[in-house]
């Protein structure tokens, strides 16, 4: 998927900039013990595997690190970490060999847009949340249902996309996406090039119509890609390499745009003059779900798995550690203000519209195409 | 070596090799790609084995050929750029001393090796506002203030050209080192100027080598898809572009599949046609 190639395309960013610099507060010893306790049942886990499928580079090596060791320590389970490619090659994978009865991952983290589809195709074991009493703090949004209610897959990681500028060009932050349309910043856009991973159909709605639910009918969408059209004039850039973003943001040469906002923060620590500002209309989040292969026989440990990545405590080391936002109340965890606003905002988020890019991708991505090249 | 032609199988058997290589790596992923070419898209899901022509429907419209004729257009002017520049340096090129043209042709290897993200990025500093060359004509007077010159037409361009440039003198470079100086040589002591020389002895004795570079760098540059991204604006994207968005990022192999399938047909049309004007300037 589109998010999950720009999750691994920072993630080479990330890497240099070093996320140890982010201070542990609970300890890995913490987190042990107290999943320890919640995990009676490990003796029974004993040298059982599960095979876990997180996108490839970035996360896969941070997870190794910091998440997996925890686990296989207080459950008794052995994990064997599974690279996912980019796209939507691995539900295409997971698809087929689940035809075969085959599980190439038991439990994988899937992209919104693959989550959907995934459904469509009955391809997720549906979870028992009776075995999931952590999954009860994960935030609505990130739990996905199958239209009988049962439910598909629960938020792993989130991430935001905010209003990114650079300190020189601008010293005073834009407050609202609608910078974007302002006629002053003629040629000074950086925007993510294809429509399901910008999301800047939502922004759209959300900055000019009211919210997303504009985007219900055929009439709400020509409206947002009419207004869409009226900032073309002001985009330098319609970039699907984030590194190129990402080096012309810092050196000014193209001074504001859409970016991910860990990674901007991280920039900015590091000394670039760059900062993240989440407009009021609220920044994007996107997000990724864990769902088991109907075809997995590890269906028990999967959910051992699941449930002990949404405490609290392993959710504010995700935050601390590989730079996501927290998938649950951030009450619920003891993450301090500046370690919340560095992968989050209290600010209520602008939620993708998972369902247009699942029911009418061709179409959305046609007029996007057609905008943006025309 | 045998005169007359192979009968027997072991005769045939150094064909075979090749033969078999060109049905491993061409024939049948090309086949793949006509048949998923015609299978039924599933909105929202993937593809089902069919026999439907919704794909090619899709692409026919004035939306897609004016990106097609973009993509050829500007394959067509790398092609003549990298040509007309590469010739006359190659001309150079192998008249210089052995130790020298090593140096220019271990050069030119070197900048094989470069990937094209590097080349792309590489051009897109040098051609910013911020940190590229438009700096240096401040610093000399030329200009009043730096200037972003990338993403734009030309710098795409210069990337493509710059990208194809070693391989057009490598391919240009056994033909013409083979070239008997002689010929240049009489037609100087019959009173031609160099230049002139050189348009009416060189150019035309070679003309079967620069149609055939030619057409390796029009293909080459057909096929790029990643420099339009980091040096163009959406304007200047290919047809490859759009076919790499269609498969990776929308799924939707059988569209992909049927604009490649058309991409490769009018290619090799286009080839077909250059050989064939070719053969009848010959006859006449």
């Amino acid at each position: 998927m589109n998010e999950t190639t720009g999750k691994q395309g920072l993630s080479g960013n990330k890497g240099n900039h070093g996320v140890s610099r982010r201070a542990v507060l609970a300890g890995a010893g913490t987190v042990a013990a107290v999943a320890a306790i919640g995990f009676p049942n490990i003796v029974r886990a004993q040298s059982k595997t599960l095979k876990v499928g997180v996108y490839g580079g970035y996360f896969k090596e941070s997870f190794e690190k910091h998440i997996f060791p925890d686990f296989s320590k207080a459950s008794g389970i052995t994990v064997e970490p599974v690279a996912e490619p980019t796209g939507e090659a691995w539900l295409v994978q997971l698809e087929q060999a689940a035809r075969a009865r085959q599980a190439p991952a038991d439990v994988s983290m899937m992209s919104q847009v693959a989550m959907l589809k995934g459904m469509s195709a009955e391809l997720w074991a549906p979870y028992d949340m009776s075995k999931l009493p952590n999954a009860a703090k994960v935030m609505p949004h990130l739990i996905n249902k199958y239209p009988d209610g049962k439910v598909s897959g629960i938020g792993a990681v989130s991430w935001y996309i905010t209003l990114v500028t650079n300190t020189k060009a601008y010293p005073q932050a834009p407050d609202s996406w609608a910078a974007l349309w302002d006629p002053a910043n003629k040629d000074k856009l950086g925007l993510l090039a294809l429509v399901s991973n910008s999301f800047l159909l939502e922004v759209t709605a959300a900055t000019f119509f009211g919210g997303t639910k504009h985007l219900d009918t055929e009439q709400g969408q020509l409206d947002c890609f009419k207004k869409l059209a009226e900032l073309k004039n002001n985009v330098k850039l319609w970039y699907r390499d984030e590194a190129q973003f990402e080096a012309a943001l810092k050196s000014g040469e193209i001074p504001m745009g859409q970016y991910y906002h860990d990674v901007t923060g991280l920039a900015a620590a590091d000394g670039n003059p760059v900062r993240s500002t989440f407009p009021k209309e609220g920044g994007i989040n996107d997000s990724g779900s864990w769902a088991i292969s109907r075809a997995s026989k590890a269906g028990d440990l999967a959910h051992v798995f699941v449930d002990y990545m949404c405490q609290p405590q392993v959710q504010a080391l995700l935050s601390r550690k590989v730079g996501t936002a927290p998938t649950i109340d951030r009450k619920l965890t003891d993450l301090t203000d500046k370690e919340f606003a560095a992968v989050s905002s209290d600010i209520p988020p602008i939620i993708p519209r998972y369902d247009l890019y699942q029911a009418k991708s061709d179409w959305l991505n046609q007029k996007w195409t057609e905008m943006i090249v025309g | 070596m045998i005169r007359r032609a192979p009968r027997t199988l072991a005769e045939h058997s150094p064909i075979l090799f090749p033969a078999l290589m060109l049905v491993v790596f061409f024939v049948i992923p090309f086949s793949l790609m006509i048949a998923v070419s015609v299978f039924r898209r599933v909105p929202g899901g993937f593809y089902e084995p069919d026999f439907v022509f919704s794909n090619y429907e899709r692409f026919l419209t004035t939306f897609f050929g004016g990106v097609m004729s973009f993509s050829l257009g500007l394959a067509a002017l790398v092609a003549a750029m990298s040509v007309g520049i590469a010739f006359p340096f190659t001309y150079r090129l192998v008249r210089l001393p052995r130790v020298n043209q090593i140096r220019w042709l271990v050069f030119l290897l070197s900048i094989l090796s470069l990937s094209e993200v590097i080349i792309g990025f590489a051009w897109s500093t040098l051609l910013s506002r911020t940190a590229g060359i438009t700096n240096l004509f401040v610093a000399l007077g030329l200009m009043s203030e730096p200037m972003a010159l990338s993403p734009s037409f030309g710098a795409l361009l210069a990337g493509l050209v710059y990208q194809a440039f070693p391989y057009t003198v490598l391919v240009l470079y056994p033909s013409l080192a083979r070239f008997d100086p002689n010929l240049v040589e009489a037609a100087r002591t019959l009173g031609a100027s160099p230049l002139k020389s050189f348009l009416t002895v060189v150019v035309p004795g070679q003309r079967n080598t620069i149609v055939a570079t030619t057409i390796m760098v029009f293909v080459f540059a057909l096929g790029s898809y990643l420099l339009p991204q980091l040096l163009g604006k959406p304007q200047h994207w290919t047809l490859s572009v759009l076919i790499t968005d269609q498969a990776i990022y929308q799924a939707n192999m059988p569209f992909a599949a049927a604009m490649a399938v058309f991409l490769v047909l009018v290619s090799l049309a286009l080839v077909g046609l250059a050989l064939l004007a070719g053969r009848k300037e010959e006859a006449a």
